[in-house]
């Protein structure tokens, strides 16, 4: 699974003994995914032809042996020089000294707070970075055309509240009561909890963390709202989604069983090869004074620990050229994945695309939550929301439970 | 050459026999001992599979005892086991006792009793997943609706959720268990029917005097290897809800789950590993329990 890319010109430049300078080789990691392996490779070409004294190995696994293997290779002085990590893996990798901060003079901190989306900060600790993304993703929303045509909806939603208008005209009951076609679709176990937590809370005048994501702050009256208004979508006699409903949310609107979905810019892909779905995109809707919120994700690139004196020296190199403007284009136009930079996501072109424009747009107001333990945070979500469907509790008391459980989790998490 | 040569022909055999069990010896050792006991030294460490292990003691089990979602969890692995193994054994059974006694179409029978269990969990626990869906898409919930009763929440619900996953976890075994039992009646004598019958003894004291008594260890073998199955159950759950995962609610989640999700979810090795000594506790203590309960000479 290892791609020597320039294994021709390193045996040329061995054979022949004339290479001046020193050949670095340095080695690259990420988890196997089609797309972002074709574009890495585009850009390792890219960066060898500008550098023709370095040569950039990249090796990819399978996303379930990703942490494992790159824990048990960098301590041994195995592994990668440069490596990709999630956003939200950082503080164990930083812990278990696995990456090294990015070093100043070539990453100013003053120079990337003005230059990236505003959301990168959080790789931010101190004056120095530890890791930055080529590309982002954001949330938006999701429309079936062909349902809003049939329904005569002419136009997205803009608000929320015209959200649920249109979720309840595209709504379809059987005679017996039983949803056959959701407004919306409802799930904390996809997209939604984000669209919680860093949409609607901060939409109702709320914000979800304090203390740097160290303290829970939603069980307020803001989260009260956001956590009703989100309720109100799939409770009551007019719901117009049920959870579960088809499965899965994204089942659901690829079927076309589905108005609306709220989803990440990484759905592009597989909604675009969906035969017979005809969809749309818009920004996540505002609040009815206009106040709009989003939720941004990310993997970055970071030296790691290991690379040490001229593969130093041609990591940050590396680094410099995988975080550049050109490196964000052949991102997007590859992987469809989002430029890190308004540099490049603002672009005429860009913003106003009719695919990626509001998920762009949408970075300008995102936020990114910083996790502890992603999978279980999510899991309090679901459980907040199971808790008042299944067992009828308070929906203020469910917020309570989920407050106090996702505390316990930042608590023990920080506590070492 | 001159070493072996020396050697007694006894000598000679004991190393040709250590010979040939080097291989398994080495096998367990590295595949089943050497991670077992490290299992159990994580147990007392922290470790989140990137920096280093540091000692806690017995922390990880003092966490799991003040946990509730692993109150919640023990007593889900048990009501598979309490509801699994019972079930399965008396459906296995009645189904071989009388497939035993069918001539016509039995080895066709048979074939279409086993087939699950020929078949991939997976592949199984996402069908009927599917099944279990609401309307529109759910097999049974469209069934209900088209003759105008109202639906079954089945697996988001939670008092349906855990039989509804152990269904076809029940299912998938019974097809062995019945093969099982058909060589465990195959192998009683014909000939002690025939006295039965001979002194005009009825059916039920055949099956309770003969049959049964003399299943005995084809019985044990079932409860034992059932029971550390449905206490090890892990793909039917874990496929059938992996949205959420052992939900809704925990109401469906087996101690192997929470293994699972504390490890490879959390990364919380050390807990995991915890967990993991005390489902090895559990299993061994059940299956010493029933081995001991079935004993032929008590």
């Amino acid at each position: 699974m290892t791609y020597r890319t320039t294994a021709l010109a390193t045996l040329m430049a061995a054979g022949l003994g004339t290479a001046a300078q020193a050949e670095v080789e340095i080695e690259y990691w990420q988890y196997f995914f089609d797309a972002r392996v074709e574009a890495m490779e585009q850009l390792i070409e890219n960066f060898e032809a500008a550098n023709p004294d370095i040569t950039v190995t990249m090796t990819h696994f399978p996303y379930a042996d990703y942490r494992t293997k790159v824990a048990a290779a960098i301590p041994a002085g195995e592994g990668p020089d440069v490596v990709q990590l999630f956003y939200g893996w950082l503080n164990d990798y930083v812990e278990a000294d696995l990456i090294q901060p990015l070093p100043a003079d070539v990453f100013p901190a003053e120079k990337i707070d003005a230059e990236f989306f505003p959301m990168v900060q959080a790789m931010k600790d101190g004056d120095a970075y530890w890791a930055l993304p080529t590309a982002v993703r954001s949330l938006a929303l999701f429309y079936n055309e062909r349902l809003f045509e049939e329904a005569g909806i002419e136009a997205p939603p803009e608000t929320l509240d015209e959200m649920m208008d249109i979720a309840a005209k595209l709504t379809k009951r059987d005679g017996a009561g039983n949803l056959t076609q959701v407004g919306i679709t409802a799930g904390m176990t996809a997209q939604d909890h984000h669209w919680w937590r860093e949409g609607l809370i901060r939409q109702m005048g709320g914000e979800p963390y304090l203390d740097d994501y160290q303290t829970v702050n939603y069980n307020s009256d803001a989260g009260r709202a956001a956590l009703d208004m989100y309720t109100s979508m799939f409770t009551g006699d007019d719901a117009v989604t049920a959870i579960g409903f088809m499965d899965e949310p994204q089942a659901a609107f690829k079927a076309g069983r589905a108005g609306m979905h709220i989803d990440g810019s990484f759905r592009i892909g597989s909604l675009n090869g969906t035969r017979g779905l005809k969809w749309g995109v818009t920004e996540l809707p505002a609040t009815a004074d206009g106040t709009r919120s989003n939720y941004s994700s990310y993997w970055v690139n970071a030296i790691t620990t290991k690379a040490e004196g001229e593969k130093y020296d041609a990591a940050v190199k590396f680094m410099e050229y995988i975080t550049s403007d050109e490196a964000m284009q052949i991102w997007l136009d590859v992987v469809g994945e989002l430029p890190a930079k308004p540099s490049v996501g603002l672009t005429e072109e860009n913003a106003n695309d009719a695919t990626f424009g509001p998920f762009i747009r949408g970075l300008a107001y995102a936020n990114t939550t910083k996790f502890a333990n992603e999978s279980a945070q999510r899991q309090l979500m679901v459980e907040m929301v199971e808790r008042i469907t299944l067992q009828d509790m308070d929906p203020a008391e469910s917020l309570a439970i989920a407050a106090e459980a996702e505390q316990k989790i930042l608590d023990e998490y920080y506590a070492d | 050459m001159q070493f072996y040569r020396n050697l007694t022909l006894r000598q000679k055999q004991i190393a040709w026999a250590w010979a040939f069990l080097a291989v398994p010896v080495l096998f367990y050792t590295v595949i089943r001992f050497y991670p077992t006991g490290n299992a159990v030294l994580i147990s007392f460490q922290e470790w989140n599979l990137l920096g280093s292990r540091t000692w806690t003691g017995l922390d990880n089990y003092e966490k799991l005892w003040n946990d509730p979602e692993f109150w919640t969890v023990f007593v889900n692995t048990f009501q598979y086991l309490i509801l699994g193994t019972p079930i399965s054994l008396v459906l296995a059974f009645i189904i071989a006792y009388h497939l035993d006694k069918l001539r016509f179409g039995h080895a066709f029978l048979r074939m279409l009793y086993f087939l699950p269990f020929m078949t991939s969990a997976v592949a199984m626990a996402w069908v009927w997943r599917w099944f279990y869906q609401p309307v529109p898409i759910g097999l049974f919930n469209n069934l209900l609706a088209s003759v105008g009763i109202p639906q079954v929440e089945f697996l988001n619900s939670v008092d349906n959720a855990l039989p509804s996953v152990l269904a076809p976890a029940i299912w998938a075994g019974l097809g062995f268990q019945v093969i099982i039992f058909m060589a465990g009646l195959r192998a009683i004598p014909v000939s002690y029917y025939e006295a039965a019958r001979i002194d005009g003894v009825g059916w039920w004291v055949q099956l309770t005097e003969i049959t049964l008594p003399l299943l005995r260890p084809t019985i044990v073998f079932i409860v034992v290897f059932s029971s550390i199955g449905f206490l090890r159950i892990f793909d039917h759950v874990f496929n059938m809800t992996t949205n959420n995962p052992g939900g809704p609610l925990n109401s469906t989640e087996p101690l192997v789950l929470m293994i699972y999700q504390t490890a490879f979810t959390s990364f919380d090795m050390g807990y995991a590993a915890a967990q993991t000594v005390v489902l090895f506790t559990i299993l061994l203590i059940v299956s010493l329990l029933q081995l001991w309960l079935l004993r032929a000479d008590r």
